[in-house]
């Protein structure tokens, strides 16, 4: 208690010096907090998305289905049970039937998925209701991306030519009934959405699918061969882009801390130098040596209080601002990446915890290091100043 | 006034290492305070007056020979032992005041005193005791950088009094001080010694300090050149080998 007492008092006595410490280890500190904010941000941010938009609440998959093979997906269909049906119909499972196809916008070839998707679906966010039923047109939706890619947009005609389950080639004109803004790639490039029963027509697969997509009321059983995929595995991808995005920042934010801890570090050699009659003074009252060690690492230790009081003041209304705004990411639609045209922060409690422990260990101990020497130093040497 | 040894020195003798040799500071040196001496050691520089002050202070350590203060050892003591021996027992006085910058007057006459496990109400009580032995109750609020020389040396003095403590060592007190301030601190040494029987033991070589001891050790080449009585302690039952 009384080296903390101490240190704050001789910190706040040296003024300038410990203000620009304190403020370099402030900046690195809500830099730290704003970097990871963000990350976590984009993290919850997509993870959200990606469920609305693709997952749901996870996905039944065909044996040999894989998404990122298209060649799988030519022979991942199956006829859905009854019992399947019955959920469909709960609107518990959304049944997507999918067809590697080609389009044909504005006379370039395009490789596409077709996706057939009940239009009375409500587990995800594709705006099916546009798929309305008519004799005369088949209507299809498809997103922002896949839109500009194409240079098509609502009212425009497509062809697209598939080859049905037999093998054999087919080709038609769909129009483009809604283009909609998602911020899943995954779920807008080079994807066009159908009804299902059409593209259950097309290819003559009369009640089948090749995945099925759960809804966040679905009871969990088994559901003979379709496989249970959960979210975990679906945005395993998506969680090992963040990690390593999360391990490219954090070399930034170390370089950054690294910078102020030096700062420290100087700081306290200096004072170890500059105040040796002060330490041979606090021996010469009755000091132990580890207790005048205890003042200086504590003293070193304190910027980080400080920096902590400092970087809440000013950043504490900043984070704020920038979680109520957002932050513009510009170049979203033009990566694979879910990341939204605004990214939301996420401060976590975990997250200013753990900045803190890091910020306040890691100046203690870059203090306590210099500090060792003031045990070996001899009182009567520290009293004169005589230290080299 | 009792006049029991509280300082025993037998056979002394300090080095330094100096580059690969070593440097003889102080060569066999004997001698006992008792209690309430207002004793000096004199000589040039280099005579060995602050290093012996130093082990006397168990702020060092002797080569050979024993040195005893209040029954322990100085050689024996751990530095926890002697931390606590110089926080409780001794008081120290320096040349250059020492005070520690940013702490107010009362702050700086108060560290001693926060060490021990004082309430805040006796620690308040026992430094402005301590600031009105030496005259300095209305500079509570100041910092050392606000004070003159004097003050800062009479600041010095509550800070070593303030725990009364047996013995004060102090180290060239009147060096940087002029005529009057010596006198001024002087006077009060010697009122506190008269009124609490502090025992202070004195380097210096100032003529000044001389005049107001009652004992003068005189030191060359690091050997106790003279052993002389004066002043009051001639009529008191010195201690002495």
């Amino acid at each position: 208690m009384l080296a903390i007492k101490l240190a704050f008092k001789n910190l706040l006595g040296a003024g300038l010096r410990t203000w620009l410490n304190v403020s370099v280890l402030s900046f690195a500190f809500v830099i730290i907090v704003f970097y990871n904010g963000m990350i976590d941000g984009w993290n919850r941010q997509s993870r959200i998305d990606v469920k609305d938009w693709e997952t749901g609440a996870g996905q039944f998959w065909l044996p040999g289905y894989d998404r990122f093979d298209p060649y799988t997906i030519q022979d991942s269909h199956a006829p859905m049970s009854d019992e399947i049906l019955s959920e469909v119909d709960k609107k518990e499972l959304l049944p997507i039937l999918m067809v590697q196809a080609t389009a044909y916008p504005q006379g370039r070839l395009q490789g596409v998925i077709l996706k057939g998707v009940d239009p009375g679906q409500t587990i995800l966010k594709l705006p099916t209701d546009r798929l309305i039923p008519s004799d005369n047109v088949d209507y299809a939706i498809i997103g922002e991306r896949m839109a500009e890619a194409s240079k098509i947009g609502v009212g425009d005609n497509l062809l697209i030519r598939w080859r049905d389950k037999n093998g054999t080639f087919d080709a038609r004109e769909v129009q483009i009934a809604s283009v909609f803004k998602c911020d899943v790639p995954t779920a807008d490039k080079g994807q066009i959405y159908l009804r299902l029963d059409v593209l259950q027509n097309m290819m003559g697969l009369e009640n089948e699918a090749t995945i099925l997509v759960a809804g966040n009321d679905f009871k969990m059983r088994n559901l003979g061969k379709w496989e249970f995929k959960s979210n975990n595995f679906l945005l395993a991808d998506i969680d090992k882009i963040i990690q390593a995005k999360k391990a490219g920042g954090s070399i930034m934010e170390g370089l950054l801390l690294i910078i102020a801890l030096i700062a420290i570090f100087d700081t306290q050699v200096l004072s170890i130098f500059r105040r040796q009659k002060e330490i041979g003074t606090y021996i010469a009252l009755g000091m132990t040596r580890p207790q005048v060690v205890g003042i200086f690492t504590v003293e070193g230790g304190a910027h980080s209080i400080l920096a902590t009081i400092l970087g809440a003041a000013y950043g504490i209304p900043l984070l704020l601002l920038i979680d109520k705004v957002g932050i513009p990411m510009k170049a979203a639609t033009a990566t694979d990446l879910p990341i939204a045209e605004k990214i939301f922060p996420y401060y976590s409690l975990g997250l200013i915890i753990i900045t803190v422990a890091m910020v306040v260990l890691s100046a203690t101990i870059v203090s306590y290091l210099p500090a060792r020497k003031i045990s070996k130093m001899k009182p009567t040497d520290a009293l004169k100043g005589k230290l080299s | 006034m009792e006049n029991s040894s509280i300082i025993k020195i037998k056979d002394l003798v300090k080095r330094f290492p100096v580059g690969k040799t070593e440097f003889t500071a102080l060569k066999g040196i004997v001698a006992d305070f008792g209690t309430g001496e207002f004793a000096g050691l004199v000589g040039p520089s280099g005579s060995g007056k602050t290093t012996l002050l130093n082990i006397i202070g168990s702020l060092d350590y002797p080569s050979e020979g024993e040195v005893t203060v209040l029954g322990k050892s100085v050689s024996s003591l751990s530095h926890k032992q002697s931390a606590f021996l110089r926080n409780h027992h001794i008081g120290f006085i320096f040349q250059t005041y020492n005070l520690l910058p940013v702490y107010t007057v009362f702050e700086n006459v108060e560290f001693a005193l926060l060490l021990q496990n004082l309430t805040g109400q006796q620690r308040r009580k026992a430094v402005m005791d301590a600031l009105e032995w030496v005259g300095l109750t209305d500079k509570i609020k100041s910092k050392p950088a606000m004070l003159s020389g004097g003050e800062c040396q009479r600041v010095a003095i509550a800070r070593s009094m303030v725990k009364r403590p047996e013995i004060v060592l102090a180290d060239e007190p009147t060096a940087n001080l002029d005529s009057a301030n010596s006198h001024h601190i002087l006077q009060t040494m010697k009122k506190l010694n008269g009124e609490l029987g502090t025992t202070f033991i004195f380097a210096t070589h100032d003529e000044k300090v001389m005049k107001y001891l009652d004992r003068i050790i005189s030191l060359r080449d690091g050997k106790i050149e003279k052993d002389v009585i004066t002043g009051d302690l001639k009529n008191k039952n010195h201690v002495s080998n």
